[in-house]
């Protein structure tokens, strides 16, 4: 179902504040900054099961936690797997951690892309740098269940050819039947490119889908969504099929800390998806 | 209703202290009422009054032996049922193992003596928040079960109070285990005494009392009377997608003009609920800590995010401290997050008074000058 949170999940921590332990199993260097990383649950305990949307807060040890999505669906028991962008003190020390090496998890927290509404539809998914990361679990789960959707856009733009998140795996969905994928990047300093290069909203421009019958999912900066809205809108894409992930700074993800305000909406909460009607006006707010 | 002298008092606080509780109490300490824990009803304050104001706080002689003939100060309950500083777990780090050990739940039980109708309404919204959205706060939840609440009806208003708008007005009528309405007219002060709960009934009936007389009830509800008289007011007691809908008005600009951006006001308002997280680990880098701690959304790290402050103009700052207040808290919890103490107004270094920003926003010919972009 579209709206499974883990809250009521049976093996969600009792005390919401305290992690469980994980153990780093993998870990693949994506870019220079960014890795994945496969995460085992420590002890007998079975991990939650993660949903493509959702994200978990992730400890490194005495330094800090942070949201960081799921970028691969998991079922109970299953490993976590998450895409770590290096960006700061926290984010850093989780970039660093090695096969063996222990970590803190809580989650998961937050709502899902809601894929199960679109069976038969075509789905459009648009993703700017580490927004690919919750996107992922999405292109996953349409390209498992093929048949179950129509036509696959995957949209995807970097600042540059380097900084391009799971290379192979996006060989792969190129090749994948009635899938279509655009990469576009800003800048191609010291490198040979073929492809585009610009913004993302152009690649929507030129997409193939049927604008009635296909659900738009989109995660990136914020300043992406706007003209990507657009184009959508100058194609006749009804806006509730239009789905954002939104983010906020968070420190507890369970609607107590205050941080993650969003007009009415507790991000961690009440998101981080949400349909684009339902912040449309918010977003236009500066500083909201 | 039950009537009581003085002597009362020093009973009521022994018999809680022999129940196991500590009493906390106005008292008077650095020219302010604050709350903290009293031994013998001796310390309450003697004859001691307050004059409030926007950005403006004095303790007067009233010439009587009040009791509670003060307004609410600088300090409020949620400084003891939701402390500033909360550790919540301790983390080892060992040859690869990583525990974590959760911070041993608080065991005090609080009586807290003088609680105002504001801020019995008050705990009840931070109980809506901390226990009833969701996600239960353990320590929050532990500590407030235990408090015994004794509540004091007001006989006065400070000229900042405007409960009589914001909330359910001056008199409590429930949320309490007892309450008092002190009656000056003679030398020492008596008390009315309501019964909220079973255990109220139970330490009032090893106290000394008497049945109240019509004219001891009808002197109870002429102060309560007094006190509704208030100066300040809210346009409305649901502001309710009022404040929303005026996110780019003009006197957000006029207020950041004047406001500092201190968080005075989200320190002293008894509702906020803000809290930041922070980790930290030993030198020896083996044990590490978390603790909770009170957050302010005037502070710039509060809306951090990799690549920039979201909050970065004080406008947006107090926008969001006064709309979630007002407006969203309503989405969020089903009611108003203000509660008309006036705190924000007396303890603000310049003076801002939120009741008077709320009327110029709301005021609906000076909205339809002001330029209104984007957000309807
Ligand atoms: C729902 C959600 C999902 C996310 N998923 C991913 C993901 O899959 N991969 C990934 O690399 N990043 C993700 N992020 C962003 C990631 O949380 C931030 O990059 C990270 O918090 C930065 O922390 P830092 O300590 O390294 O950086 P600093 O800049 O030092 O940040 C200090 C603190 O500010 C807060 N903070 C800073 N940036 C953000 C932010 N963007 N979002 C929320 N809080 C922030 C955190 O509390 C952080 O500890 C996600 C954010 C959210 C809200
Ligand atoms: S309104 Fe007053 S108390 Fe609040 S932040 Fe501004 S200056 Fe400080």
């Amino acid at each position: 179902m579209s709206s499974t949170t883990a809250t009521n999940s049976p093996t969600t921590v009792r005390e919401p504040m305290l992690p469980s332990t994980y153990r780093v199993l993998r870990r693949e260097q994506e870019t220079a900054d960014t890795v994945t990383l496969t995460l085992e649950r420590d002890g007998e305990a079975l991990a939650a099961a993660c949903e493509p949307g959702q994200f978990n807060m992730l400890y490194a040890f005495g330094v800090g936690e942070v949201p960081i999505s799921v970028s691969a669906a998991s079922d109970v028991g299953e490993p976590l797997v998450h895409t770590i962008r290096s960006v700061g003190k926290t984010s850093a020390a989780l970039a660093r951690l090695k096969p063996g090496q222990s970590l803190g998890v809580r989650g998961p927290f937050g709502n899902v892309w809601p894929l199960d509404d679109y069976e038969g539809h075509d789905i459009v998914v648009i993703a700017g740098g580490i927004g690919l990361a919750p996107l992922r679990p999405v292109v996953r789960r349409v390209l498992e269940r093929r048949a179950s959707f129509g036509h696959l856009v995957v949209l995807y733009g970097a600042r540059h050819p380097s900084e391009l998140l799971y290379l192979e795996e996006l060989e792969r969905w190129r090749a994948s039947p009635d899938t279509t994928l655009g990469i576009t990047v800003d800048r191609t300093t010291g490198v040979e490119w073929m492809g585009p290069v610009g913004i993302v909203p152009r690649l929507l421009a030129r997409a193939r889908f049927d604008p009635i019958e296909t659900g738009l999912f989109l995660c990136g900066p914020e300043v992406m969504i706007e003209p990507c809205v657009r184009e959508a809108l100058t194609r006749k894409l009804p806006l509730e099929q239009v789905h954002v992930s939104l983010e906020r700074n968070m420190h507890c993800a369970i609607g107590l800390c205050g941080h993650c305000q969003f007009g009415p909406h507790f991000i961690c909460r009440d998101g981080p998806v949400f349909a684009y009607p339902d912040v449309e006006s918010l977003l236009r707010v500066r500083e909201l | 209703m039950w009537i009581a002298d003085v002597e009362f008092l020093e009973a009521l606080v022994a018999g809680l202290r022999q129940r196991g509780f500590r009493v906390v109490a106005p008292v008077e300490r650095d020219d302010a009422i604050v709350y903290d824990e009293i031994r013998s009803a001796q310390e309450l304050p003697r004859g001691v009054g307050d004059e409030q104001g926007p950005g403006r706080y004095r303790l007067v002689e009233r010439g009587d032996s009040a009791r509670f003939g003060f307004s609410v100060g600088p300090h409020t309950w949620k400084r003891f049922l939701f402390p500033a500083r909360t550790t919540l777990f301790s983390a080892t780090l060992e040859d690869e193992q990583l525990r974590f050990e959760p911070a041993v739940l608080p065991e005090q039980r609080y009586a807290f003596l003088g609680v105002r109708a504001c801020e019995l309404r008050a705990i009840a919204l931070q109980d809506r928040v901390l226990i009833g959205s969701g996600h239960a706060d353990a320590h929050y939840a532990a500590l407030r079960a235990a408090a015994f609440l004794i509540a004091v009806q007001c006989g006065q208003a400070a000229s900042t109070c405007f409960c009589a708008s914001a909330g359910d007005g001056p008199r409590a009528t429930d949320g309490f285990d007892l309450a008092l309405t002190e009656l000056l007219d003679a030398g020492e002060p008596r008390y009315l005494v309501e019964v909220g709960t079973d255990r109220g009934r139970e330490v009032l009936e090893s106290l000394p009392h008497a049945d109240a007389s019509e004219a001891d009830r009808g002197a109870a509800r002429a102060a309560s009377e007094a006190a509704a008289r208030q100066m300040r007011e809210l346009p409305a007691e649901s502001l309710h997608g009022v404040l929303a809908s005026v996110r780019e008005h003009a006197r957000w600009d006029d207020v950041a003009e004047r406001c500092l951006g201190c968080g005075n006001c989200t320190l002293v308002c008894p509702t906020c609920f803000c809290s930041k997280i922070e980790d930290s680990s030993e030198l020896s880098a083996k044990r590490a800590e978390r603790v909770r701690s009170w957050d302010s959304c005037f502070s710039f790290e509060y809306s951090h995010l990799h690549g920039g402050d979201v909050r970065t103009s004080t406008r947006s700052r107090y926008r969001q401290w006064l709309t979630h207040k007002l407006d969203t808290w309503h989405d969020q919890f089903g009611s108003s997050g203000c509660v008309g103490c006036g705190r924000c107004i007396a303890w603000c270094p310049v003076g801002i008074d939120l009741t008077e920003e709320v009327r110029v926003l709301c005021d609906k010919d000076a909205a339809a000058a002001a330029p209104v972009e984007g957000d309807v």
